[in-house]
């Protein structure tokens, strides 16, 4: 095993899975079984409705994730896994602010400091005002740092979204799997909170 | 007792479609799935099935087992010998908890299981309503897929489902949560048909030439190549090609416990068992050959020992349906991605027809020097208390290799394995990679059902016999043919031969009391007999062979027997010791 194999660096998981009630833990616990920290975790759908895209990072040596990556696949919801260095992917965590807006407007500073940080306003209202950056770990961390002494009120920051560098004709790929096959819609409980309409026992 | 009346729940008369409740439409699934026998155990939020079941009694064989445990390991014991899936049904709560360890080890030995588990109506879903528990999240570690259904619609596509992925590809169990709603519910059944694709699951990587031409490229280079076999060869149904491969190539070949009997063990290159209890020369030449050519088995810690000085010298050519297991423990020089019975005949059309005449000397120089310091006096002791080897050697020489040998955990399993001869595929049943004490006996009333006209033997330690000796109802009640060899050393042999070796002979809690196992199995109206002379065990093993119906035959042997040769823990195969 050469050197690179177990230096330990953080990693970009991207899975492409079906929607179905039950994936995420199936996916959680191939992780928790090794006692791996998930950093990071995202999930929502991708250009397709029925495909769900997961953001997992974690920090390991490329053998241990290339492993991880197999035992992921093997999943039968499971369409495919990649994973990334950071050198190989282009990421983003969204970060939201929110602030007295009576500091805002008395200090002409915290306006600048904002604008340099590449904060955006979400909401102004008379006694607070979201701001909303996004950006690496540490640009968002950098302006908590800087609104905590003028009152920082609330802080919430997303996981990781990242883009492939190298992923040609990912949507293509993705668009004609669907247009071939397309996905089955994921069947909810939908008799919670119904009981007593719906059954005698 | 809870009693559901009647799902109130409107649904628009739609076009004329037959009605059928969600528990009919399941056991319509089984049929068509070639179900012939079910292992279950009913309870509350399973009964509608039960209830449709009752009229199911001529074509749905259902055997009622004594603890829903016994119930997985009868339907891998079946899957094992039958090839086909193992069927279960087990209730909520307890019912389903009880399932776990089953699964465990069908999911670790890929056994073809389908579990059907009642579940509360979908309502009291998260209410920690009566016997409910959620059998989805605690199972999914342990199975290859589950499901959890709530509405009768889903049911016929579901099972079919569960029937193809559990058998396709790398086996392994599959569970089935049924709301009670959705057992009673009637729905618009148009059938059913049976699954062979799911969009998001490849069950067989896809074969690429160049890595066959690859391995045939280093086997027709290799000097001394070596086979090491596994399940792999069973489960694919690849006997044959096997066969066709090992005898072209000439090579010497090796099986992990669950790969014995995937070719004869009389076969001339048939050369052993590999791992911690298998043969002296497998061991030590696994670290001498220069190609290993790994077929259908994983390279378990048990089989592999140290890693680190694990064929090191050799270049390891691994055929797997499991993308996943190549390169998990050993690093692969070529690997052959796929199911090893379409890989096996292409591979073999290009390897060289050879015999390696003095690299399988070897291995019989190595089988001599085994047999001299511990087979010898293992299978033909002349004083002295009985051993677990001469007890196989004489149920050998009695069933000529033909029948199942169904194997609990521990040393008796290591003793059988080692000597029992196997003429035939699927003969021997196993917990390897679980290491399920409890195993055995509910295993062999499966094993039993699912080859009916084979003999089918269980072979017991005292200490594993009392983890699930209850099932010896569940074969009182069936009348099922299995026969039961008790290897008593009265003591929890293996752990005890662990702490001789390695705890300075602290034996802790390894002395077990047992009952009287003849009168326990009297209570279930099953004979048997008691033997401690080495004069009655060949007139005893007769007398369990042929009488007609079940049988328990206890045999008491030598206490404080090890079983050798032996890879110690953190020890390279090459390390193998004789005694």
């Amino acid at each position: 095993m050469s050197n690179e194999e177990t230096i330990q660096q953080e990693y970009n998981i991207t899975i492409y899975t079906e929607n179905q009630v039950g994936l995420l833990n199936r996916i959680a616990i191939i992780f928790t079984r090794r006692k791996i920290n998930i950093d990071s975790l995202n999930t929502s759908p991708s250009e397709i409705e029925s495909i769900h895209r997961f953001n997992i990072v974690i920090t390991e040596s490329e053998e241990v994730v290339r492993k991880l990556t197999r035992q992921i696949e093997k999943q039968v919801e499971v369409l495919k896994v990649y994973y990334h260095t950071n050198e190989d992917v282009i990421w983003q965590e969204l970060a939201l602010y929110k602030v007295s807006t009576d500091v805002i407007a008395e200090k002409v500073s915290v306006e600048r400091l904002l604008r340099e940080n590449g904060a955006r306003a979400v909401v102004i209202r008379k006694d607070y005002t979201v701001f909303e950056t996004t950006g690496h770990r540490e640009e968002t961390d950098n302006l908590i740092n800087i609104l905590q002494p003028f009152g920082l009120i609330e802080f919430v920051r997303s996981a990781r979204v990242a883009i492939i560098k190298d992923s040609e004709g990912f949507n293509s790929k993705l668009r004609e799997f669907e247009r071939l096959e397309p996905g089955e819609e994921v069947i909810e409980n939908e008799y919670l909170n119904k009981g007593s309409k719906v059954f005698t026992m | 007792m809870e009693v559901a009346q009647q799902e109130i729940l409107t649904q628009a008369p739609a076009k004329e479609t037959t009605k059928v409740s969600g528990s009919v439409a399941l056991l319509e699934a089984l049929i068509a799935e070639g179900v012939d026998t079910i292992f279950g155990y009913p309870g509350g939020a399973i009964m509608p099935i039960y209830d449709a079941l009752y009229d199911y009694n001529d074509k749905l064989n259902h055997i009622l087992v004594r603890h829903e445990q016994g119930g997985t390991h009868a339907g891998q014991g079946y899957a094992r010998t039958s090839g086909k899936v193992g069927v279960v049904f087990a209730t909520s709560g307890p019912g389903a908890t009880n399932l776990v360890t089953g699964l465990a080890d069908a999911q670790i030995d890929s056994t073809p299981l389908v579990c059907i588990t009642g579940q509360v109506f979908a309502h009291l879903l998260g209410t920690d309503a009566f016997q409910e528990t959620d059998v989805i999240n605690i199972t999914t570690p342990v199975t290859k897929w589950n499901y959890q259904v709530t509405d009768a619609n889903e049911i016929p596509e579901v099972i079919a489902k569960a029937f193809y992925i559990a058998k396709s590809g790398r086996p392994g169990p599959v569970l089935i949560d049924i709301t009670k709603n959705a057992q009673i519910q009637l729905f618009d059944y148009e059938g059913y048909t049976k699954c062979n694709h799911i969009r998001s699951y490849r069950p067989k990587p896809i074969v690429r030439m160049q890595y066959i031409e690859q391995a045939a490229a280093l086997i027709n280079q290799a000097k001394k190549p070596f086979i090491l076999f596994g399940q792999g060869v069973l489960l694919g149904s690849a006997e044959q090609e096997f066969k066709a491969f090992v005898e072209k190539s000439g090579i010497p070949a090796a099986w992990t416990i669950l790969g014995a009997g995937a070719i004869p063990t009389g076969h001339p290159l048939n050369v052993g068992m590999l791992g911690m209890h298998g043969n002296y020369g497998p061991n030590v030449l696994t670290n001498d050959c220069d190609v290993l050519i790994a077929i259908g088995m994983r390279f378990d810690d048990r089989v592999t020992g140290r890693l680190d000085k694990y064929a090191k010298q050799a270049k390891v050519i691994h055929l797997d349906i499991d993308p996943a297991e190549i390169d998990k423990n050993v690093k692969t020089t070529v690997p052959v991605w796929g199911d090893c019975k379409e890989t096996l005949p292409l591979l073999t059309a290009l390897v060289e027809e050879k015999q390696h005449t003095e690299w399988v000397k070897l291995f019989n120089e190595y089988t001599r020097k085994e047999v001299e310091a511990v087979i010898h006096d293992e299978l033909n002791p002349t004083s002295g208390e009985m051993t677990m080897g001469e007890v196989i050697k004489q149920l050998n020489d009695l069933t000529h290799g033909e029948a199942i040998i169904v194997t609990d955990v521990g040393q008796h399993q290591m003793v059988a394995c080692r000597y029992a001869q196997f003429n035939k595929t699927r003969s021997n049943v196993t917990s390897g990679g679980l290491g399920t004490m409890g195993f055995a006996l509910p295993a062999a009333i499966g094993a039993k059902y699912g080859a009916q006209d084979r003999t089918v033997v269980a072979i017991i330690g005292d200490g594993g016999f009392q983890m699930t000796c209850q099932e010896l109802g569940t074969i009182m009640q069936s009348g099922v043919d299995v026969k039961i060899i008790i290897l008593n050393n009265r003591f929890l042999g293996m752990v005890r031969q662990w702490q001789e070796l390695f705890n300075e002979r602290r034996y802790s809690f390894v002395d077990i009391q047992s009952p009287d196992f003849v009168a326990l199995a009297a209570a279930y109206r099953i004979p048997g007999k008691c033997i401690a002379e080495r004069e009655d065990l060949q007139g005893a093993l007769k007398e369990m062979l042929d009488n007609k119906g079940s049988f328990l035959l206890e045999v008491l042997v030598t206490k404080e027997n090890n079983v050798f040769p032996m890879v110690p823990q953190g020890c390279s195969v090459s390390e193998i010791r004789l005694k």
